[in-house]
């Protein structure tokens, strides 16, 4: 999904995660969401905004089990010991990649990114794209908001643009 | 009551002479205080001899209704006053709503339990125990309340990319609300704690100081201040809990979902 600033992309997702009041109905593999409780909800629908939040010291504290998160967080190159850091040791991007690495751990059935790799360096986001790409391939639906239009071209099956509050199927618009 | 030195209004006007230099400080030094200053004091003095006209009429007249008139009107004075303490009040009446539900319960609670237990007196109303006790409690409630509403308010604004992080990843209200209820309430409670650490040490309550001036032995006028310190913490802590879960109730909804929107001014200080 790409769109300008300040098109309500990111309104969206928290929309769809169930954050904020909204209408509408939203459906997961057949079930209401309003049959669910919200909770319940967000345990299947996981969202990644694009500055997570942490409510501990320390990065490991934020994980059920950091030990089982460790080899994901190696493959988007941050070491084991990151656990015991405190929150406010890593670097922005270090951050969005471990707020990546505790929503993929938590096992959703859909997850929501918003512009997971917007403070990545060239290989980082690479390997964001090919940790996802796999996690795609075995069964996760992934809703994508990018600014970068090569990206969308690389992660997309289906691309729409948001403008104004109307969403158009990239397809249509280019034909 | 053995013998107590009365005091005249000559006595008191020596006692103004301090205010009065604090006006002339404030004064020359520029702090431009002393307006406030002498309002405060000129307040003090007229509140103070009201309650001293209603309490001579009350302890005379040993009535239910005007007895519990006068208790009504302290509450609906002191959740006003926990109201207007909030930086980030909640919006509508829900913030005076909350904290005067939560201060007329804990001080009512408490306030009864006292004097049909420990204190007795007959009837139990007895303004003479009644009003005095309530006062005192109600002061204490309303403090632990408005800490509590108050930290609670600022925590769930400073603190809401935490507490959303949480909930993102399937938290219920209260996992992902736990640090800051904890947060409001030790804050709600500390007040009571420090004082009561502190009694007797550093400091020698009002309300003892005030028995041994009138005439009370020392050792009587302690245990009552025991048993005061006690009820205090009671209603702080009752009225703590009861404002504060209240307050996580009105910013969350059944979807779990975190409700700045039901702050005033949606949660922004301006």
């Amino acid at each position: 999904m790409r769109g300008p600033s300040g098109a309500g992309k990111s309104l969206f997702l928290r929309a769809i995660a169930d954050l904020d009041p909204n209408e509408g109905d939203v459906v997961l593999a057949g079930q209401s969401r309003d049959s669910l409780a919200g909770p319940q909800w967000r345990r299947l629908v996981g969202y990644l905004p694009a500055e997570p939040g942490w409510w501990a010291d320390r990065i490991g504290s934020h994980f059920s089990d950091w030990a089982k998160a460790a080899p994901l967080a190696a493959r988007l190159g941050l070491p084991a010991e990151a656990g015991d850091w405190p929150v406010t040791r890593p670097s922005t991007g270090e951050r969005t990649r471990l707020a990546l690495v505790r929503a993929l751990a938590a096992e959703p059935k859909v997850l929501l990114l918003d512009e997971p790799t917007a403070a990545l360096d060239v290989n980082s986001v690479l390997a964001v794209e090919d940790l996802i790409a796999e996690r795609v391939a075995a069964g996760l639906a992934v809703l994508w908001v990018t600014h970068d239009p090569a990206q969308a071209g690389r992660v997309s099956r289906r691309s729409v643009i948001v403008s104004a509050g109307q969403v158009t199927d990239e397809a249509e618009e280019n034909a | 009551m053995t013998g107590y030195i009365a005091l005249t209004p000559l006595d008191l006007a020596w006692g103004a002479c301090l205010v009065l230099i604090n006006a002339f400080l404030s004064l020359i030094l520029d702090l431009g205080i002393h307006r406030r200053l002498l309002i405060a004091a000129s307040r003090m003095v007229v509140q103070l001899s009201l309650m001293g006209l209603v309490l001579a009429a009350l302890f005379s007249h040993v009535s239910p209704w005007w007895t519990a008139l006068a208790a009504i009107l302290m509450i609906l004075f002191a959740g006003r006053e926990a109201t207007a303490r909030q930086d980030r009040p909640l919006g509508g009446w829900w913030s005076y709503g909350v904290g005067t539900a939560a201060i007329s319960m804990a001080a009512t609670v408490v306030t009864v339990f006292a004097l049909t237990t420990a204190l007795g007196p007959d009837p139990w109303y007895d303004p003479r125990y009644a009003i005095p006790l309530l006062g005192m409690v109600l002061g204490n409630t309303m403090n632990g309340v408005s800490l509590g509403l108050h930290t609670l308010t600022n925590g769930v604004v400073l603190r809401r990319a935490a507490v959303e992080a949480r909930l993102m990843l399937g938290a219920t209200r209260m996992e992902a609300l736990g640090p800051v209820i904890r947060d409001s309430l030790r804050s709600a409670l500390m007040p009571v704690i420090n004082g009561m650490a502190a009694t007797g040490l550093v400091t020698l309550p009002g309300m003892m100081t005030g028995q041994i001036l009138g005439g009370v032995a020392p050792m009587d006028a302690v245990k009552y201040q025991i048993l005061v310190m006690f009820l205090l913490s009671g209603g702080a802590g009752i009225g703590a809990v009861t404002a504060v879960l209240g307050g996580v109730r009105r910013l969350t909804d059944n979807r779990h979902r975190l409700r700045l929107d039901h702050l005033a001014r949606g949660g922004s200080l301006f």
